[in-house]
């Protein structure tokens, strides 16, 4: 225990005392959460519509003050042609435009039925998506009024037979992407600091030759594991409640669950990643080594985490191998405990699944880890 | 024995680091691994430190074999490998509390073994390791080694780029150290440390050449060696590589070595051959045969 103890009081000194390391793993988690949380978002804005109108009646200008109206489009300009338009398009200048045809007004109310073109800049498969619904839903919304124009217009007695949906959005109900992401983004932060530094901390001992002197004296494997990773995970632990604190004041993210519980399981997590870390440093020579390596494993990990892009629109085979992925756990339980209440038996399986990796990793960690060469 | 080394044969891949080594160091010797750098001293103190496993052959430290009692071994040696390796971000006293701590001891316990070493840096003692400078890196990194009162110290190579007055210091302190018991296996390159040891081995490319007393060793050169100097050293050197009765020739400090093939020369014939050189200034003595010089002989 006295070994231990004054491992754990070195490796602090030697952290508070690396000037340069210091704000990495403080400042950077900050600046990250309040960077990426306000930044990645899945919302579309801000989209550059133009469009073209062969019309010139009142209902295709109609159409066309809609798409003024949305918050979420920005009518650049009327094209004179569809060519022009497409030119545009080409050079980037818009993202979408609408081609309404010659005699619009007129076939609409003849043939009480009518076709809008509408061409979107699909380089970007998922925003055109988006964009493709906001369109259709004006659209959409606009074809409703015109038809009660049309039925006043017309001795009309018919009727409309529609089924109506009105979604309600539970857990999140304005849709709001920051309550979402930013428990994600939490997980990330801890993440990336407790891998990085684990799998630097025992290559450094290796770079600069003390590891060496100490495989010569009687220490114990465990012992010195021990007190080497444990500092890490009190800064893991830290981290997390620094960004807890910072999720409620600035992004005042809703925490309906139960925060001990959150606490638990990140303990347990904390051991997946420095028992992680730790395998990094047996296997490399250098901290340069270590740092790809964890980069590596990082950028797979974050991609695959479901925190972006969600798990079950992923291919078959990538959904196995995100099985293999603690962020994946990490990111469905800090949604689930903060943002839905979820109680401990709800986050049973996938906690014991982190459990059993936990054990898994570190066994194979300390196995690896030799004291001779 | 304090060591007993017997058939180690070592390599790495292709590479032959040891093949076939065996000495014995007595209890309370300063025993010196005299060889140049890749001779494989550094490997020798690995296996012998259980931080590496021999191909083949046994070896003890302590009376424990180095395979099956390692951990008995990490207890009762103390190591200082070739590089600095401390904690250069903690203090001189904190790295010494460290090792005092992951050897289950303290300072205090032993104060008395390293007090000798330990209070010229302990003025020091709250500048970070880093910052001292390269004799007093040394003499932390020995107080570290001895802190648990081992029974054998290992220095790997202690004195390479220290300055020549740290580097006699240094020695001195070893001369100290062995007269409290502690049986010493240092490693140098310098032929020079070589003659204050009790016994040498004599190392190179894996292999032992000669294993003696320092003064015992020069007696294993075996021809006449004569200090020739003339006005132009590069002359001279070329002059006798080229001269068909050279047995071997090195330039050393303002002489240069030389021994020639036949047994008893007129030292006359070769001042007159390099005279028909175009030297002139031409001295021949005979001196006598250093560490350094059996060393090359036998490494020849």
């Amino acid at each position: 225990m006295r070994i231990i103890r004054y491992i754990v009081k070195k490796e602090f000194k030697q952290i508070f005392r690396n000037k340069g390391m210091l704000p990495i793993i403080f400042i950077l988690p900050v600046l990250q959460l309040v960077i990426l949380s306000n930044a990645a978002t899945y919302e579309i804005k801000n989209i550059m519509v133009g469009y073209v109108d062969a019309d010139n009646s009142s209902s295709s200008r109609g159409l066309v003050e809609r798409f003024d109206a949305s918050t979420y489009f920005y009518v650049t300009n009327k094209f004179a042609s569809e060519k022009e338009a497409s030119e545009a398009m080409q050079g980037g200048s818009i993202d979408a435009y609408i081609n309404i045809p010659t005699n619009f007004e007129r076939d609409l109310q003849k043939d009480k039925i009518n076709e809008v073109g509408v061409f979107i800049d699909a380089i970007d498969g998922s925003a055109a998506g988006v964009i493709n619904v906001y369109i259709s839903q004006i659209i959409k919304s606009y074809n409703k009024n015109i038809r009660l124009d049309l039925i006043q217009v017309s001795d009309g007695v018919q009727k409309t037979n529609n089924i109506d949906s009105i979604p309600l959005f539970w857990y999140n109900n304005t849709l709001n992407y920051k309550t979402f992401m930013v428990p994600g983004i939490l997980v990330l932060l801890v993440t990336m600091i407790t891998l990085f530094l684990s799998g630097m901390n025992i290559v450094r001992e290796k770079e600069i030759g003390t590891l060496e002197q100490i495989n010569v004296t009687p220490i114990k494997k465990h012992h010195f594991i021990i007190g080497k990773l444990f500092p890490f995970w009190v800064l893991g632990m830290g981290l997390l409640t620094i960004g807890l604190i910072l999720a409620k004041v600035i992004f005042n993210t809703p925490m309906i669950g139960n925060l001990g519980l959150l606490y638990a399981y990140t303990s347990v997590y904390i051991l997946v990643i420095l028992g992680m870390g730790l395998f990094i440093s047996n296997f490399t020579e250098t901290q340069q080594q270590a740092m790809f390596i964890a980069w590596f494993f990082i950028v797979i990990f974050i991609l695959m985490s479901g925190l972006f892009t969600p798990i079950e629109s992923m291919p078959k085979w990538a959904q196995i191998l995100t099985e293999f992925n603690p962020i994946k756990y990490f990111v469905e339980i800090i949604r689930m405990v903060m943002l839905k209440g979820s109680g401990f038996t709800d986050i049973f399986p996938l906690a014991i699944k982190t459990l059993a990796y936990a054990i898994v990793m570190n066994g194979l960690a300390v196995w690896s880890y030799k004291k001779t060469t | 024995m304090s060591i007993s080394i017997s058939n180690i044969s070592k390599s790495y891949g292709e590479v032959t680091a040891l093949s076939n080594i065996s000495f014995d160091v007595k209890p309370g010797e300063l025993f010196g691994l005299i060889g140049p750098d890749g001779a494989g001293k550094t490997t020798l103190f690995r296996i012998l430190t259980t931080l590496l496993i021999a191909d083949e052959g046994q070896a003890m430290v302590a009376d424990y074999d180095v395979l099956n009692d390692y951990r008995s071994i990490r207890k009762s040696v103390g190591y200082m490998p070739g590089r600095f390796s401390l904690y250069q971000d903690l203090t001189v006293e904190e790295n010494l509390n460290f090792f005092a701590t992951i050897f289950g001891t303290t300072i205090e316990e032993n104060y008395d073994l390293i007090k000798d070493i330990y209070v010229q840096i302990e003025p020091f003692k709250n500048r970070r390791a880093g910052k001292l400078s390269g004799g007093m890196k040394q003499k932390l990194a020995l107080s570290c080694a001895l802190i648990h009162k081992p029974k054998v110290l290992f220095l790997d190579e202690p004195t390479t780029g220290v300055d020549p007055v740290s580097r006699k210091e240094f020695w001195e302190m070893l001369k100290r150290l062995q007269k409290t018991g502690i049986t010493i296996l240092v490693s140098t390159p310098y032929m020079d440390e070589a003659a204050l040891c009790d016994r040498i081995a004599l190392i190179q490319d894996g292999k032992i050449l000669e294993i003696d007393k320092p003064e015992a060793i020069v007696k294993h050169f075996p021809k006449s060696l004569y200090n020739i100097s003339a006005d132009d050293m590069y002359n001279l050197f070329v002059s006798l590589t080229n001269y068909e009765h050279t047995y071997s020739v090195f330039p050393f400090g303002e002489f240069v070595h030389y021994t020639d093939k036949r047994d008893l020369i007129d030292t006359a014939i070769v001042a007159t051959y390099l005279e028909e050189q175009g030297l002139t200034d031409v001295q021949i003595a005979k001196t006598q045969p250093t560490i350094e010089d059996t060393f090359m002989e036998l490494a020849k």
